[in-house]
């Protein structure tokens, strides 16, 4: 595509164009108005001279009759000024004035008109144009009073020639302005062209640039780079998955395989075989619930299941999550405490909220526990470990549940990372569980618009869990 | 053992379709395949089978389609949904399409069976939901005055303990699977990463079966729990 082309393509450059023409329009409008004004003003004028002049020849007449008409025509004539005068018979010969001629059938067209005329003492002039009025008298004789236009017609070319060069320096300064305007969006729009075909081409590190102007392209620069960092976060995390799968997955499958083997192997009698294969079909019910928490985890994160929200009492869900883990946590050694008021209204998906709540309070369960140094320290915390769990009014509608125990808690650093699928604590890698539980409540939280946030608790996790009221109902 | 039924599924796949089918027929029922939406209601439409297992994705006709004109024919056959949309309201919509459980793929054959069999006997279960009394063995639950006494000797349970042996009992000789359980009693279809399930019931069972020498309630490996007499 040459430059041209390009710049004719350009909204910009067409934009421009059709406001010159517009622009254009407008300016041979109004001059056309302002001559047609002025004209009419000026010959009004002059027609008015020629009435007065005619209203004092009228006079001469009156008292002096055709010869002295004549005489007084001739005097004025011969004077130097613009006006013109001319007496025929009624044959149409001249008898007295400064003009020779008429155009054709001027003598015959009663008010004031426009006409060609020729000047008396000059037959090498050229025709000048005037504004004459005919007179005709009683005798047939006719007295032609006029004057000449020239000095009407400089002021209308005058007038042209204002608006010829204002419409052509518009032209120039706008064509230029548009021109410039054209240049600058299409040098935006090919930089930032430029950009996505880099990141087309697979280098997805790169941005849009935003120059910091603030203007239309800024912001959409801005907004496409969110766009870009969205899908980037979702590639990595994709990727994070697939690497994390494949590891996650592998260990599980090797030991189902190992048993199965090893049952080939050693088993003799049929209970072994069972025992055998009742061990392999445990451990293929746990690849499924893996499957199964990924797959959740995948359609929460791709935005689905919003349509389940419903009204629900939080607090009911809270104290039935807490009752449920109860017995594990009695089990374990941890004592759960529920702080909720008597009712908490909130609109959202009472499954999802309720999964996310059993998810945070069993991770407190399993890694809450303080872990004495020494066992005098032991002894000193000789307490029941405690987890709270509460619920309460979220700032902008909805609830804010916080699930807080007293063990090792999860160092600044690792916080985000933990969030993400498979991601667990080296610490944490020697007890039972997939790493997806505290993926699965973020996905919850960002799906109601809410937010996890892994904090401090000194010491110890504290993990708020909000869930804004969802939309609707 | 309970008499066998009389299983339709309905499933693309043939492989699927080919292992269910023999699985069912070993687990003591009788069973015929569909691979297509189409040939499937055809042979629902006869009346004769007491569960439909319909995959939701299925050539020639939806299972959700299947499902409603079956149910606009006035057919009340119960109705298992597989699906590999395992979302919260992917369930909704088979339920409202006239479903009447739905088990998101992958799943274990043994929570198939559990929930294909208590469809099959629901009838059987509605009634004793009606019943103000349910009887397992010299183990009786008494509904109205929530008291539940073992040969004599009442036993005292925490409420959520009563509502999971109530359910229990209404599924008294049947395989109910942890997540039926957690349907049933807690009202939630998530899967409990860890055992809080057995804990509760272990809970149970050291109420219900301490001392006794007949345990009712049994674990039934690599699938669930049961609760039934044992003499008999």
């Amino acid at each position: 595509m040459t430059a041209l082309a390009k710049l004719w393509r350009t909204t910009a450059f067409r934009v421009t164009l059709v406001n010159l023409f517009v622009i254009s329009l407008f300016a041979f409008l109004a001059f056309g108005n302002v001559a047609w004004n002025a004209r009419r003003a000026v010959d009004n004028e002059i027609a008015s001279t020629i009435d007065a002049e005619i209203a004092g020849l009228a006079e001469q007449y009156n008292q002096g009759g055709l010869p002295r008409l004549i005489d007084v025509v001739q005097r004025r004539a011969s004077q130097p000024g613009a006006s013109l005068y001319l007496i025929t018979n009624f044959a149409g010969q001249k008898l007295a004035g400064n003009i020779t001629a008429l155009a054709a059938g001027a003598l015959q067209r009663p008010g004031v008109v426009e006409t060609f005329y020729q000047a008396a003492d000059d037959a090498d002039r050229p025709r000048g144009r005037a504004l004459v009025r005919v007179i005709v008298l009683p005798n047939g004789f006719r007295v032609v009073v006029g004057r000449d236009v020239v000095d009407r017609d400089r002021l209308i070319s005058a007038t042209r020639n204002a608006f010829a060069w204002s419409l052509f320096i518009v032209a120039i300064v706008g064509g230029g302005a548009g021109l410039l305007i054209t240049r600058r969006v299409l040098r935006r729009v090919d930089s930032m062209n430029h950009a996505a075909h880099r990141i087309m081409e697979g280098n997805v590190g790169e941005r849009l640039p935003v120059v910091g102007s603030g203007d239309e392209f800024d912001r959409l620069a801005i907004n496409l780079n969110s766009m870009l960092d969205r899908i980037g976060d979702l590639m990595t995390g994709l990727q994070h998955v697939s690497d994390n799968i494949a590891h996650d997955l592998k260990t599980p499958l090797t030991r189902l395989r190992n048993r199965a083997e090893e049952a080939l192997r050693t088993a003799a009698t049929p209970d072994d075989y069972r025992r055998a294969i009742e061990s392999c079909i445990e451990e293929s019910d746990n690849l499924i619930r893996i499957f199964n928490a990924l797959l959740t985890i995948a359609r929460l994160e791709s935005g689905q299941g919003q349509a389940a929200a419903t009204d629900f009492d939080a607090a009911d869900v809270i104290r039935d999550v807490v009752e449920l883990y109860e017995p594990i946590a009695e089990e374990a050694g941890v004592e759960l405490l529920v702080e909720a008021p008597p009712s908490l209204p909130l609109r959202a998906s009472r499954e999802l909220v309720g999964q996310a709540l059993a998810n945070l309070i069993d991770n407190a369960i399993k890694y809450g526990k303080p872990e004495p140094a020494s066992d005098a320290e032991a002894a000193a915390t000789a307490d029941t470990p405690r987890i709270s769990v509460s619920a309460a009014p979220g700032g902008k509608g909805g609830v804010e549940f916080v699930v807080a125990d007293h063990g090792s808690g999860i160092p600044e650093a690792d916080r985000e990372r933990v969030v993400l699928r498979f991601e667990r604590l080296e610490a944490a890698r020697t007890k039972s569980g997939f790493g997806l539980g505290l993926s699965l409540a973020a996905a919850v939280a960002k799906l109601h618009h809410g937010e996890l946030r892994l904090e401090d608790n000194r010491p110890g996790l504290k993990v708020r869990f909000i869930v804004p009221d969802a939309p609707g109902g | 053992m309970l008499p066998g039924m009389k299983i339709l599924v309905i499933e693309d796949d043939r492989a699927a379709v080919e292992y269910l089918v023999k699985a069912f027929r070993e687990a003591g029922h009788a069973a015929d395949p569909a691979t297509d939406g189409l040939a499937g209601y055809g042979m629902a439409t006869d009346g004769s089978y007491d569960v439909l297992v319909v995959d939701r994705m299925l050539p020639k006709m939806d299972g959700l389609s299947l499902i409603r004109s079956l149910r606009e024919q006035g057919s009340e056959t119960p109705v298992l949904i597989l699906s590999a949309l395992g979302q919260v309201d992917d369930r909704v919509k088979g339920l409202r399409a006239g479903g009447d459980d739905y088990l998101p793929k992958p799943y274990a054959f043994s929570e198939l069976l559990a929930r294909v069999e208590a469809l099959g006997r629901r009838k059987t279960t509605a009634a004793k939901g009606e019943e103000t009394t349910l009887t397992v063995g010299d183990l009786t639950l008494d509904r109205l005055a929530r008291r539940v006494t073992r040969g004599g000797q009442e036993i005292v349970l925490q409420p959520r303990e009563f509502r999971l042996l109530e359910f229990l009992m209404q599924h008294a000789g049947q395989v109910v699977t942890r997540t039926m359980l957690l349907e049933g009693v807690w009202d939630y279809h998530f899967d409990p990463q860890t055992n809080v399930i057995d804990v509760h019931v272990s809970r149970l069972r050291a109420k219900i079966d301490r001392g006794a020498d007949r345990p009712l309630l049994q674990t039934v490996r690599g699938a669930g729990y049961m609760i039934r007499d044992g003499s008999r």
